[in-house]
Parts: structure tokens; C-alpha cells; sequence
């Protein structure tokens, strides 16, 4: 039976979260196809990740150390991929939907002629009918949001291998095995491999900002969306979430409307939370947000419209003004 | 030196960002009617690039602006010569419809060369599909390396020094002049159709081609090359949990506080 094949992201020479995140889905849905999850690991010095991935369950780890890869680069991280891929058949093949992800899957797909889906918030292993008709078994299914609509699409690839999925960070948890697996190292020869050509494009110049926030990992998080309405207004989000030990977090539209940073948008475009407490003030609650809170403890709903879909979701639903019930809730929580 | 000719992609999409302003009716559906038809918002930051870069060349290049889809994304496309592209053609037919990513690169990358250019702007991704794959998808049935997430590109020489957003910060790469460069929404916006030039090609005529018109292999246009298939969608419809509803008063605010504080929700 075909493997799994998950591509592991690094950053300063360390395993990105949303690649262990993959590792533990594809161990998952490997249980079910009965077969094993080999990764990709490509940079400098990485041979000493294979550690942790065996860890994670790994069974065999496809490691290119080469000091010109430390950083990602389309050209050469595309045909060491792709030739791994096109040597081992894998059934199905996972990156993370990250910048780098999102720049590698695509040229992968077009090289070998293969059906990808982007961002997918979950994935299964079940059966379809293809266009012709035909029943096909252990079928990936690739399920999204569909942004035109409150939908989730299923997505399949029946005709072409391997069935390739993006998947975003957060949406599965992380967790090791527990026995690491004895697995194996396969070194790709990359001297033989990489052409000049591959590096036609150079890095001249790196820099990592500082996280403005904590996003992702917050207790609390203080969102907003576009009924908000100002900028000023969210200047009150800020003031709750300090007093909660909180960030704040907002919608694409309220990003589009210029309420605030692009940095602090949730949900399948930006990132995803799953705190302790959620308070949503003025939105609505399309799906494309909901996807990235709808995991939270408890959710608080501020919204002058008491039909807003995000209130199903409440636990809390309080009907009125944002400027208003913000206050409020900053003068209570101030005694 | 001779004229650099550079391609543009672009999509019609139908404009559903300001998500607050319109509800989707109770079977999670939206009436594509009811919103307008526009040019992909990263579509117009990807153009305003071409311009821009169009100046440092001191007007010697060709902006061609290109895109697939039904006749009526033919005014998307002289909205671009409006805002300054030079040319602009339709890649419209039967046989191109119902294309996933990778049939929608294949027909644009025919369509590319046909054209004749060597350096391709586009957006990051549509609002409306939001995959990111048809950029990278295009650079790589052309052969040309990729830069996506590219928020300032400037001429170096013969070598392009872009500026593209990453997950963590920013990085500075050298190209050289014949690649595809993906544009995001942290660029520069888009400068406003001209007056003048929206008055002389008010009617400008846009080059439509079809399937055959590309010279490709005809099955991988369209359904028949989209190894992609959509199962189904199922509106997303949540049953209520049931949540406590409370007014803006102080009295009600105040009971949710005491009531956050008891269960150690808040600390």
C-alpha cells in the first residue's frame, strides 16, 4: 500500500508547529488506509530533526541538508519534492497552508499533473462517485469553507496520485506516539540533484518582526469585526483585552475597512484561536471567521442584531451597542 | 532595448468582502445577483506593480492584461486599460469552462505565450476561490521561477529586487526579469482609471480567444483537465447552542462579570 507523505516545514531550524500538526493527521487517516506516513524534511542541518518525527510517528524521513536550502526557495525545495514524490507513489500529499506551503504544493501539483486543495479545515478518508460514475474506496475527501456562502465544500482527486492537500495551522492539536517509531533516514543527494537554474532566484536580505501579539496562544482573545464601526471604537477593544490578559483579534472585514492590522485577523485566512474565553464584539460571524474560533471555551457575543448567526455559536449573547456594552464591561471589570 | 511585454492576470469575481453587509439566506446560499462584478481586489495591486515598474522602464514595456471566463469579464479587462494596461485579452469558450486550478494555468499559460511575454504579474489569490494556485501553477507550466506575496518590486539592471510578505517578517529576493511575480494585498493600491484614457477606449475592443485559438491540448481545458472534483457543498447551518441573551444594561453586564468570575473563566 502507498504511503502518506507529509512535506515539514522548518523555521530556524526548527519543525513548525502546523507540520507536527500534519504529521498526527496523517498518522490518523494512515490507521485507516492501513498504511505509513513518510516526511519530507529539507534545509540546513536537519537530519537531526528526524528525531522528533519518528516521535510523531514517521516512518521513514526524506531528509535534504544542504547549507544553500537553509531558506526556502521555490526552484530547488519544488524538484527535491517533487522528485521524491514521483519515485515513491505516496497516495496522498500533505503540506501546511503557510506562506511556504502555499508557494511549494501549487508548483508541485502542476509539475505532476495532480488535482490540490487549498486550506482544507479537515480531511477524511471515506468513498465517492466520480464524475463518470465510478465508485472509488479510500477516497481523501478535502473539506473547506466555501467563501461565496456559508458552505463547506468536499473536495476529491479520483483520477490523479497523489491526492495533495494544504491544511491550516491549528486545526488539528499535535501529539506524539507512544512509542517513537524506529524509523529511517533517506538522504537525498542534492549535489546531483540541484541545477544552477534552480537558484536563479537569491535571497538578499531576511528579517523576522517581532510577533505583535500572542495570538494564537491567548487565554482571551477580544475580537472585531466591522460592526465595530471605527477605528477609534477598537481602540476600546485593546483597553478590554489588557484588563482580561487578553489579545485582540479581528475579521477580514474589519481589516478591509482599515479598523486595524491585517496581523490580527482570525479565522482561514489568518489565524486560528481556540481560547479559554472569546469574546466576538460586532460580528456577524460568516463562515470563513468561524472557522478559526468556533474551538473556543466560551464565546461572548456583542452584536445589535440579535438573528447574527455568530450568536448560535454564543454561549453569551448580549444585544446592544459595541461602544456601549465595551465600556461596560471595561467599567465592571476595572472594580 | 526592445519593449519588455508583460502579462497581467486577472478574474472577474463577484464582490463579497464587506461580509457584514449582506446575510446569506437560511440554506446558507448567496444570490450571486444581488453583488457586484469587479476586478479581484489583489488583481489591482498586482496592475498598479505593472505600472509602476512600466515608469521605471520609462515606458518601455507592453502591459497585456489577461483573463479567462465568460464575455462579460471583458469589462474587467478595459477597466485595466482604463487604469493604464495597454492591451487586454479574453480567453472565453465552452471548452475552458468548469476549469479547476491547474486547467485554468495550462489555458493561461498557452494564452502567455502566445502573447509573448516573459515577465507575468498576478494577484496573491481571488476572493472568490482564495486558493493561491493558479500564480505558482502558471510560472510553473512556463518553467519560470515564482515570487509570491510581493509587496514592492523595483528594477535592478537586468534583475528585478522584489519584497514579499512571509508568515514571520519579510524577505528581499533577486530575479531575474523573466518570472511570474504574485502581488498581495500589503502592496501598494491601485491607481484610478484615467479620465482621458477612459474616455478614448471607452469601447476599446477586447480580444477574445477560444480553446482553439490556443493551440493546446484540448483535454486538459476546462472539466475534462481538472483532476479536482467537487463532491458536494452542504450549507453551514448550526443549531443554536442556546446562549443566555442579556441587554446593554450595567445590571445585566455586571451579573455576566460576577458570573465569568465565579466559574473562572476570567481570573
Amino acid at each position: 500500500m502507498e504511503n502518506i507523505i507529509v512535506f515539514c516545514e522548518t523555521r530556524n531550524g526548527e519543525l513548525c508547529d502546523v507540520s507536527l500538526e500534519l504529521v498526527t493527521k496523517a498518522r490518523l487517516l494512515a490507521e485507516e488506509l492501513g498504511c505509513k506516513v513518510d516526511a519530507i524534511v529539507i534545509g540546513k542541518e536537519v537530519s537531526s530533526l528526524s528525531k522528533t518525527l519518528f516521535e510523531y510517528g514517521i516512518n521513514r524521513v526524506f531528509c535534504a541538508d544542504d547549507e544553500r536550502l537553509s531558506e526556502y526557495l521555490t526552484l530547488p525545495y519544488t524538484r527535491i519534492v517533487t522528485s521524491v514524490v514521483a519515485e515513491q507513489h505516496p497516495q496522498i500529499f500533505l503540506a501546511g497552508a503557510t506562506n511556504v506551503g502555499r508557494d511549494l504544493a501549487p508548483r508541485v501539483a502542476a509539475e505532476l499533473q495532480c488535482g490540490l486543495t487549498a486550506d482544507c479545515t479537515e480531511l477524511r478518508i471515506g468513498e465517492c462517485e466520480d464524475t463518470a460514475g465510478v465508485k472509488h474506496e479510500n477516497i481523501l475527501l478535502q473539506i473547506r469553507p466555501n467563501f461565496v456562502g456559508n458552505q463547506l465544500t468536499t473536495i476529491v482527486s479520483t483520477s490523479s496520485r497523489p491526492q495533495m492537500a494544504t491544511m491550516r495551522e491549528g486545526v488539528v492539536s499535535k501529539q506524539r506516539v507512544d512509542n517513537p517509531v524506529a524509523g529511517e533516514i533517506i538522504t537525498i543527494n542534492t549535489q546531483s540533484l540541484l541545477t544552477e537554474e534552480d537558484f536563479a532566484v537569491s535571497i538578499l536580505k531576511r528579517e523576522v518582526e517581532a510577533r505583535k501579539s500572542n495570538l494564537k496562544g491567548a487565554k482571551v482573545v477580544v475580537a472585531g469585526g466591522y460592526g465595530v464601526g471605527s477605528r477609534e471604537n477598537f481602540e476600546l477593544l485593546y483597553r478590554l483585552a489588557e484588563l482580561l490578559h487578553g489579545e485582540v483579534g479581528s475579521t477580514r472585514a474589519a481589516v478591509d475597512a482599515g479598523y486595524c492590522d491585517h496581523s490580527t485577523m482570525i479565522g482561514q485566512t489568518g489565524v486560528t484561536v481556540r481560547p479559554k474565553l472569546y469574546i466576538a464584539v460586532g460580528i456577524s460571524g460568516q463562515v470563513q471567521h468561524t472557522v478559526g474560533m468556533e474551538k473556543s471555551g466560551t464565546i461572548i457575543s456583542i452584536n445589535r442584531d440579535p438573528e447574527a448567526p455568530i450568536n448560535k455559536i454564543a454561549d453569551y449573547v448580549i444585544v446592544g451597542d459595541a461602544r456601549e456594552c465595551v465600556t461596560h464591561l471595561i467599567d465592571q471589570l476595572s472594580k | 532595448m526592445t519593449k519588455i511585454k508583460i502579462a497581467l492576470l486577472i478574474k472577474q469575481v463577484i464582490d463579497t468582502r464587506i461580509s457584514e453587509g449582506w446575510a446569506p439566506g437560511a440554506d446558507g446560499t448567496v444570490d450571486r445577483n444581488a453583488l457586484p462584478a469587479i476586478i479581484n481586489p489583489e488583481d489591482l495591486h498586482a496592475l498598479e506593480q505593472t505600472l509602476r515598474l512600466k515608469e521605471q522602464l520609462g515606458g518601455n514595456a507592453e502591459i497585456v492584461a489577461i483573463s479567462m471566463g465568460p464575455q462579460r469579464a471583458a469589462e474587467a479587462l478595459r477597466e485595466c486599460i482604463w487604469r493604464g494596461a495597454d492591451d487586454a485579452v479574453l480567453i472565453s469558450d465552452r471548452k475552458v469552462a468548469g476549469a479547476d486550478t491547474l486547467a485554468t494555468s495550462y489555458a493561461l499559460a498557452l494564452a502567455i505565450k502566445k502573447v509573448g511575454a516573459s515577465l507575468i504579474f498576478a494577484g496573491r489569490q481571488t476572493i472568490d476561490g482564495d486558493t493561491a494556485h493558479v500564480g505558482p501553477q502558471v510560472a510553473q507550466a512556463l518553467g519560470i521561477p515564482q515570487i509570491t506575496y510581493a509587496e514592492e518590486v523595483a528594477l535592478e539592471g537586468d534583475s528585478l529586487v522584489v519584497k514579499r510578505r512571509l508568515d514571520d517578517g519579510f524577505e528581499v529576493v533577486k530575479s531575474p526579469l523573466k518570472a511570474l511575480i504574485t502581488v498581495g494585498s500589503s502592496a501598494a493600491k491601485c491607481r484610478f482609471c484615467n479620465a482621458k484614457r477612459m474616455l478614448r477606449s471607452r469601447k476599446a475592443e477586447i480580444k477574445t480567444w477560444s480553446a482553439a485559438d490556443l493551440d493546446g491540448d484540448l483535454s486538459r481545458f476546462g472539466l475534462a483537465g481538472s483532476p479536482t472534483q467537487v463532491l458536494y457543498s452542504e450549507p453551514i447551518v448550526t443549531e443554536s447552542k442556546g446562549g443566555v441573551v442579556l441587554t446593554s444594561s450595567i445590571e445585566d453586564i455586571a451579573t455576566l462579570v460576577a458570573e465569568l468570575r465565579s466559574n473562572h473563566t476570567i481570573e
